[in-house]
């Protein structure tokens, strides 16, 4: 049994079950995200163990992080913060919602704040168009929509991440 | 008018009438999940799908293709069969599957457990895109109810007809829209679509018979089977039946999902619906179909066109999935198709050559294009590509990548004039 088995048997023992058990690869987009709780990126380990896991190679499983958005081979803020900046939501001002934003935070698109705390990236259409500028926030607890936003809502939100660190 | 049966009359998004269907006793309230059990007791397969070819149900995520004619094509000879929920949606300017699995997610769990029967399957995987991380969690939740209830698992009602769901969250891919994508994806290898055929009601889910189907397609089959095929044919046009969740997005005053007959205009969602131009400017243009779409002309014409399946090719575009994106005479076009682009630049999966490499020169040149720097001759060579595209890839996707830049070109020659 390797760590990630150790760590979280019973959610690996639930994922599992969803296939017919001739056809355990199928587990490695969940696997991944079970992975990915841990500090919000796939590790070198990870890929390793998941493979032992399904009988996959490392490679086969590092083909599937590289080839979706959501998966992350490298650290990053706890909070990322995905804005959606595709042609609906920048018809409804999602890129200057972007730029006002990196502004006032002090970082660029893609850069993450010096306490590590939040990444700000731009992201394809997340089916939110009608309610731009919108973003999403994927953080190890998972995805969180918010929509309808402002620089000031989005700074408040920052604020209140900061808070719950310090609390 | 068919649209005024409608109103206050919802069919899909019914949680606009009717605001805690969400919740299981509201759902049941009304008369919740006995379509489900009358048609486990008491229907055959092959009657269900007849019904449903006979309602002129058509797929809505985007190709329209007659749902009871694809379920129909499921290969009986070979077993198990499997049902696979299409909830990816990602085409930019589409939300409408996540307002119906949010909002009303009874009727549509009712309206694929009824359809799993119908094609004679016994397990049902919904593929969520990624970035519905919270809807795929509920789902769950509902999924167990569902099995609290006796309305999923073994012995259903006691017949030996045995049914479990079960959600596969996608990890933000839009090629996984692509049904061949998407069963590669749940297999657990990358999300590239298959060469075809065979199509999957003959070979899909772990090589076995699969139906594919939309969400809001679904979604509509258990009032179908309650009601009867003319009760859903009284909405609509003669060829395009029902009613259809119409995404409006863009530079109108109320952007938002209407649920409307289908042969509404284009004129009575974008002004009565959608308030009108913001700012009471002047409408440029429509995309009918998401950024996959070709751009149409708005004149007086195109606003009184009926959408419909077979009305919005007269216009040189598609119905589609009925995301409709307005634009007014703020937007440039050299902006827009530079947009459309960097979109499907970055979604293709990089499988076939076409698409791979016209995307990755498509963006170069819109890019260039739309700084002001580009010559007549940086136009042409863009068209040129765009058109050498079409017909070549081996999915939808490259081809969806072309139509905003070809129709552009075409159409708005006035935006590209150097």
């Amino acid at each position: 049994m390797n760590a990630l088995q150790h760590k979280y048997a019973k959610d690996i023992e639930k994922v599992l079950a969803k296939y017919p058990a001739d056809r355990k690869q199928s587990a490695v987009m969940p696997l991944l995200y079970i992975a990915q709780r841990d500090g919000g990126y796939v590790t070198k380990q990870d890929l390793v163990e998941i493979g032992e896991i399904l009988d996959m190679s490392t490679t086969e499983v590092a083909s599937i992080v590289g080839f979706y958005t959501l998966y992350h081979d490298q650290p990053a803020g706890t909070y990322r913060i995905q804005v959606c900046t595709d042609l609906s939501c920048a018809l409804r001002g999602a890129d200057e919602f972007l730029e006002n934003l990196c502004e006032n935070v002090g970082i660029k698109v893609g850069e993450t704040t010096e306490d590590g705390l939040v990444t700000i990236e731009a992201v394809m259409c997340l089916a939110g168009c009608d309610k731009a500028p919108m973003f999403q926030v994927q953080s190890p607890e998972g995805i969180e929509y918010h929509e309808n936003q402002t620089v000031e809502s989005t700074l408040a939100l920052i604020e209140s991440w900061k808070q719950e660190k310090e609390d | 008018m068919a649209e005024q049966k409608v109103t206050g009359h919802h069919i899909l998004l019914r949680h606009r009438d009717i605001p805690e269907i969400g919740e299981f006793e509201v759902y049941t309230a009304q008369g919740g999940f006995e379509t489900f059990k009358k048609v486990v007791t008491t229907m055959e397969p092959e009657a269900i799908k007849q019904l449903v070819l006979d309602s002129g149900l058509r797929g809505r995520g985007g190709a329209g293709f007659p749902t009871g004619r694809k379920w129909m094509f499921v290969d009986d000879n070979n077993w198990p069969h499997y049902l696979v929920v299409n909830a990816d949606e990602s085409e930019p300017g589409t939300f409408k599957d996540r307002e119906i699995m949010s909002k009303n997610p009874w009727q549509f769990l009712e309206g694929i457990m009824c359809s799993a029967f119908a094609i004679g399957a016994n397990d049902i995987y919904i593929y969520l895109r990624g970035e519905f991380w919270q809807i795929a969690h509920e789902l769950d939740r509902q999924i167990e109810k569902l099995h609290a209830e006796s309305l999923l698992g073994e012995k259903l009602f006691g017949t030996d007809y045995a049914l479990n769901i079960y959600t596969h969250l996608g990890a933000g891919a839009y090629i996984c829209g692509e049904e061949t994508a998407l069963l590669n994806s749940i297999e657990g290898i990358m999300g590239q679509p298959r060469l075809r055929p065979p199509f999957p009601p003959a070979v899909g889910l772990y090589g076995k018979p699969t139906v594919v189907n939309n969400v809001e397609t679904l979604a509509n089959v258990a009032l179908i089977l309650e009601k009867g095929a003319a009760w859903y044919r009284s909405f609509g046009t003669a060829e395009s039946a029902g009613t259809k969740v119409f995404s409006l997005s863009g530079r109108v005053k109320k952007p938002g999902n209407y649920e409307l007959p289908l042969g509404t205009t284009y004129r009575q969602l974008i002004y009565e619906y959608g308030g009108g131009i913001m700012g009471d400017g002047k409408i440029k243009g429509i995309m009918s179909a998401g950024a996959s779409s070709a751009v149409i002309v708005a004149t007086d014409e195109v606003l009184d066109t009926p959408m419909a399946y077979e009305s919005v090719p007269s216009l040189g575009a598609d119905l589609g999935s009925a995301s409709v994106i307005i634009l007014d005479e703020t937007v440039d076009m050299r902006w827009l198709i530079n947009k459309t682009i960097d979109f499907f630049k970055h979604e293709s999966c990089g499988k076939c050559t076409p698409c791979r490499e016209g995307t990755f020169w498509m963006q170069k040149l819109t890019t260039r294009i739309a700084s002001g720097d580009a010559g007549e001759a940086d136009v042409e060579l863009l068209h040129n590509v765009a058109k050498n595209m079409q017909g070549k890839c081996l999915c939808a996707l490259g081809e969806f990548s072309t139509m905003a830049v070809a129709s552009s070109i075409e159409r708005f020659s006035e935006d590209f004039k150097v």
